[in-house]
């Protein structure tokens, strides 16, 4: 047991790891056993589940991150380090999945990984990667323990649960107290696992708190076949507003069921919809998508260069999704780093990435600032379907539209 | 004991690994390997000797993996003595489940969707009580050290998980050796004739059940350390069901080694199909299902079923569990 | 909440949407009367069959309703071949390598779908996805209520091949008494085909009826299919009616459960209905035990 225990031993490893290969050539990636040398690409792990439950929004992550990779190379790779060579991973949908491939980018010696999507799959690589101290970007993942469990590698460019809860709630409250609070009865539509059951009880610890009523909090699988009974709930309480926290497939069944069944209320105020601030959905059902509104994950609508890849992007027959330009945004935050840290060393890329002030995302974030790994002005925004089109209402700053509320009858 | 003796060798071989290997994708690779052949074995005992073809052993594997798991974070309790409790309560799950199941009478395509229905009620429970975390899941917290039986190094897992293997594999030795193992499959052989040779038929189920729930369970409680994460969909999803009645299948079904170079042998087929395949999402699976199909088609008795058959056809010859093999099985 | 505006209505969705789980559960019970398998290709089948339908509309503009007559005798071939050539020759005649054949099937189906058509969720829009009947105090989905209709329609076709022709004979005949139906002359290898076959045309024939309502993506048949496995120990493994009258039964049951417990629990009530029908009642409400 030569090395065992002992994190930083990483050249130590990297020395012995040869010695295995004909074992380990069971599943690496082919690895170079010579260290790096100057000019030769800097590596770049691009973890997604691309495949299994998840692998539409991971397909579309590495899209996003592919894409950015491309373009940094085209225009001559990182200063002084060269081209970036992305070493793309497959978490398979599943947190050991996504673990496994975390083992196979570190022996291939990748600089740093972004990645995961879902909350869970990020818990399991994030703690995977801290074990050879290689930093490590979440794309998405809004599980608020992410960072929360003192991982020094790990950090996470966009929002967490707890802001995008606050800021929904505020932004609820304000756009309510500006169309003179029509609005004062919730229900709340929720898929049950991470994502939406964390998300309904935040709601309902402070949706009170700011006046509202919640009727009901409905639960739901993912998949749900059948939304009748939800909607029937909610036809029967007559909610002002209803809430749904769920994925596409069902938001898109529950929308439809709604329409069908003629349930109108004041407002769908989504919060990360799966739907509501999806080109996809606007585009298949523009009449069900009419004045929804979401907070969610968005670009900066006034950022030139975002508009430039949503052109790419939809050249390309693909829907420009969060997913995308969030890990588009990821990539150019790493290569900043790397570019400052000059070296693909991981203590003093870590140190870069802590101590980025990073601006030139597409996210209406503002500079980048890490606090124990939260990017401190990650935030959501609020979107609205008007004129077949997604507006952004809300932070002002970023706004293109007004918010229009209660919906039209 | 002599037939103990390949037993040792190839934990003795197996041991050894990472004294040589110092990959940690490898060892990361054996350790999930070693997990999915100690779940297959654990099903093994109970469909590969009894002849009980379980789909829901997902629900031993997820009740061992939250009890491990729900007792650290909501109790504080010891990751050891977590870790035996979760042992336990799969054993006490299978007790109960093999208790209503068997006094029943089911068996064949019955057995499988009711222990199908099981785990799904376990999984949709498990989604929704407080207890489990609910949707969010159960996060061990990240704080190594022998006592929270969390390592630094892969190898340490490693040798914890072959030890379970190890024990499960003389477990299966012995049980193949002793009289329970040859009611057992006799049971399997010829449900009916066994019982009239005055085999307590459902006695010998249900505590090959309870060993085999307990094997299962096992894997769950070391999944639950390894990755320091369950859910609903890990601990109670179809994937590990799968996973556990697959592996001892393309093995070698009721053979002592089966599960574990079928559990070899299907995770080395995984990584072998993405290597060719590169990053096509879905083609690497493509080719693990041609696999799988083209293994049962041309060594339909698994890999060491060879082996088996020569078993099986000396057992016919010494007069024990005679039934004319095979038509007799489901009514 | 027990108001009848909202129970009435919950009770008329249930069936609606149990007559779906019919279409979906007469194949499986028709495979599981007579080649005695659990067929978990079946779930994988539904995801191929909706997207056939799927791209009949996109690309033929074939409305879903109309594309059946050329979907169901595809699967219906597509399900004999399996069969006959994949199925039948590789597990010996062992229903337990049967059951892992079809399983291996499921997975290459579903990755092909995934490979060639990505992951994404798609859905059609038909003139009458929104149409609605007024009745009272609910709106039903015309859609639902042809695939309510149907799933009739398709029981009594099934019912009617099984009693009357030939072929029906031969498979009830094979179904029962596998060795004297060989020793009569019967090629036992083509019935079990031709009822495989059968199976698969009634999945392509839920999936046209479930397309205007639905969405369709590679894994979607999974959500169908633990249901569909339930209905069919609850009418009985292998009858026809009995899957029809399970089908409608549970989906009152999840209807009424997901009311009262909410739709996250609710998901158990079929469960807990599946086990203690198995426990209590193994043969089913209409099982005849061979």
């Amino acid at each position: 047991m030569p090395n065992q225990g002992n994190p930083l031993s990483r050249r130590q490893f990297l020395a012995t790891t040869t010695s295995g290969v004909a074992v380990a050539a069971i599943g690496s990636v082919a690895m170079p056993s010579v260290l790096r040398a100057q000019g030769t690409p800097v590596k770049l792990g691009v973890l997604h589940p691309v495949t299994g439950a998840l692998s539409y929004s991971g397909q579309q992550g590495r899209l996003g991150a592919t894409l950015a990779i491309e373009e940094i190379n085209a225009a001559g790779g990182i200063k002084g380090l060269g081209k970036i060579d992305a070493v793309l991973g497959d978490a398979q949908s599943t947190p050991d999945g996504g673990t496994a491939e975390v083992e196979k980018m570190n022996s291939a010696e990748v600089a740093c990984i972004v990645g995961g999507y879902a909350s869970n799959i990020c818990l399991a690589t994030t703690q995977a990667a801290a074990r050879y101290e290689l930093p490590y970007v979440v794309d998405v993942g809004v599980a608020d323990s992410i960072v929360t469990r003192g991982l020094k590698n790990t950090f996470r460019f966009g929002p967490g649960f707890g802001v995008i809860a606050k800021t929904a709630l505020a932004n609820l409250a304000a756009i309510n107290d500006q169309a003179g609070k029509p609005a004062k009865t919730v229900m709340i539509v929720h898929e049950d696992s991470l994502f939406g059951s964390g998300l309904a009880k935040l709601l309902n610890a402070q949706l009170p708190q700011q006046g509202f009523e919640i009727l009901e909090t409905i639960p739901h699988p993912t998949p749900t076949r059948d939304f009748n009974n939800v909607v029937l709930k909610i036809k029967a309480q007559n909610p002002d507003l209803v809430i749904p926290a769920n994925y596409y497939n069902e938001y898109v069944l529950l929308a439809r069921t709604m329409q069908q069944q003629q349930v109108k209320p004041k407002g769908i105020y989504s919060v990360l919809g799966g739907a509501a601030s999806s080109y996809k959905f606007v585009k298949e059902f523009p009449d069900a998508a009419r004045y929804i509104m979401d907070c969610n994950h968005w670009f900066d609508p006034r950022n030139g260069k975002a508009q430039a890849l949503k052109k790419k992007v939809e050249s390309k027959d693909q829907f420009f999704t969060y997913e995308v330009y969030m890990n588009y945004s990821c990539v150019y935050l790493i290569a900043d780093a790397l570019e400052r840290a000059a070296s693909v060393d991981r203590a003093k890329l870590t140190a870069a990435l802590a101590s980025s002030t990073f601006s030139g995302h597409l996210m209406p974030y503002g500079p980048t600032k890490f606090v124990n790994g939260q990017n401190e002005g990650a935030a959501p925004v609020n979107t609205q379907v008007l004129d077949n089109d997604i507006k952004v209402v809300l932070p002002s700053a970023f706004a293109n539209a007004k918010p229009v509320f209660p919906r039209p009858a | 004991m002599k037939a103990l003796i390949p037993t040792a060798a190839v934990l003795a071989v197996l041991a050894a690994v990472p004294l040589v290997v110092h990959s940690n994708v490898t060892l990361n690779f054996l350790v999930v390997a070693l997990m999915i052949a100690l779940a297959g074995q654990g099903w093994n005992i109970l469909g590969g000797y009894g002849g009980q073809y379980s789909f829901g052993h997902a629900a031993f594997f997820g009740t061992g993996a939250y009890v491990t798991a729900i007792l650290q974070v909501r109790y504080g309790i010891n990751a050891w003595i977590g870790f035996a409790a979760g042992i336990a309560a799969g054993a006490a799950l299978g007790a109960v489940l093999g208790a209503l199941t068997f006094r029943s009478g089911l068996r064949g395509s019955y057995f499988a969707l009711v222990t199908l229905a099981f785990a799904e009620v376990l999984r949709i429970i498990a989604s929704v009580a407080p207890v489990t975390g609910a949707g969010v899941g159960t996060l061990i917290r990240l704080d190594l050290g022998i006592r929270n039986l969390q390592f630094q190094s892969r190898a340490a897992f490693y040798w914890i998980i072959l030890a379970l293997v190890g024990v499960s594999l003389v477990t299966a030795q012995l049980i193949e050796r002793s009289r329970f193992g040859i009611w057992l499959i006799a049971v399997r052989e010829n449900e009916d004739a066994a019982k009239a040779l005055g085999v307590n038929v459902n006695g010998v189920k249900l505590a090959a059940m309870v060993i085999s729930a307990a094997i299962t369970a096992a894997a769950g409680c070391f999944y639950a350390q390894y990755f320091l994460f369950v859910d609903s969909g890990i601990a109670y999803g179809t994937w590990i069901s799968i996973q556990a009645l697959l592996t001892p299948i393309i093995g070698g079904v009721g053979t002592v080694f089966g599960p574990l170079l079928g559990a070899l042998v299907v995770k080395s087929l995984g990584e072998a199909a993405k290597l060719l395949t590169g990053d096509a999402p879905g083609l690497d699976l493509i080719i693990y299902g041609a696999v799988l199909v083209l293994v049962i088609w041309f060594t339909p008795r698994g890999l060491i079923g060879g082996l088996t058959q020569a078993r099986k056809v000396l057992m016919r010859r010494s007069g024990r569990a005679a039934p004319s093999a095979g038509e007799a099985r489901d009514g | 909440m027990l108001s009848p505006t909202i129970l009435i209505p919950a009770v008329l969705n249930g069936l609606l949407i149990g007559a779906i789980y019919a279409l979906v559960a007469l194949g499986l019970t028709l495979i599981y009367g007579v080649l005695h398998i659990i067929n978990f290709a079946h779930g994988a089948l539904l995801s191929a069959a909706l997207f056939a339908a799927f791209f009949a509309f996109r690309l033929l503009g074939l409305d879903p309703y109309v594309a059946v007559v050329l979907l169901a005798p595809l699967f219906f071939a597509l399900g004999y071949g399996l069969q006959r050539f994949i199925i039948g020759p590789a597990s010996h005649g062992d229903e337990r390598n049967m059951l892992l054949v079809t399983l291996g099937i499921a997975v290459i189906i579903e990755n092909t779908l995934l490979y060639a058509f990505r992951a994404d969720t798609r859905t059609i829009d038909v003139p009458y996805a929104f149409q609605t009947i007024d009745i009272g105090s609910t709106f039903l989905a015309v859609s639902r209520v042809v695939g309510f209709v149907a799933a009739f329609a398709v029981a009594l076709a099934l019912w009617l091949i099984m009693t009357f022709t030939d072929t029906g004979r031969a498979i009830r005949a094979v179904a029962k008494e596998k060795l004297g139906a060989e020793l009569a002359g019967i090629n036992v290898a083509h019935v079990y085909a031709v009822t495989f076959g059968l199976g698969t045309a009634c999945v392509a024939i839920a999936a046209c009826l479930l397309i205007p309502s639905y969405y369709v993506n590679p894994t979607v048949g999974d959500a169908f299919v633990l249901v569909a496995f339930t209905i069919v120990v609850l009418g009985g493994m292998g009858s026809v009616p009995g899957a029809l009258i399970g089908a409608l039964l549970i989906g009152v049951a999840e209807s009424l459960s997901g009311l009262f417990l909410g739709e996250s629990l609710g998901q158990i009530g079929i469960f807990l209905i599946f086990i203690v029908v198995l426990l209590v009642r193994p043969s089913g409400l209409f099982g005849a035990r061979a």
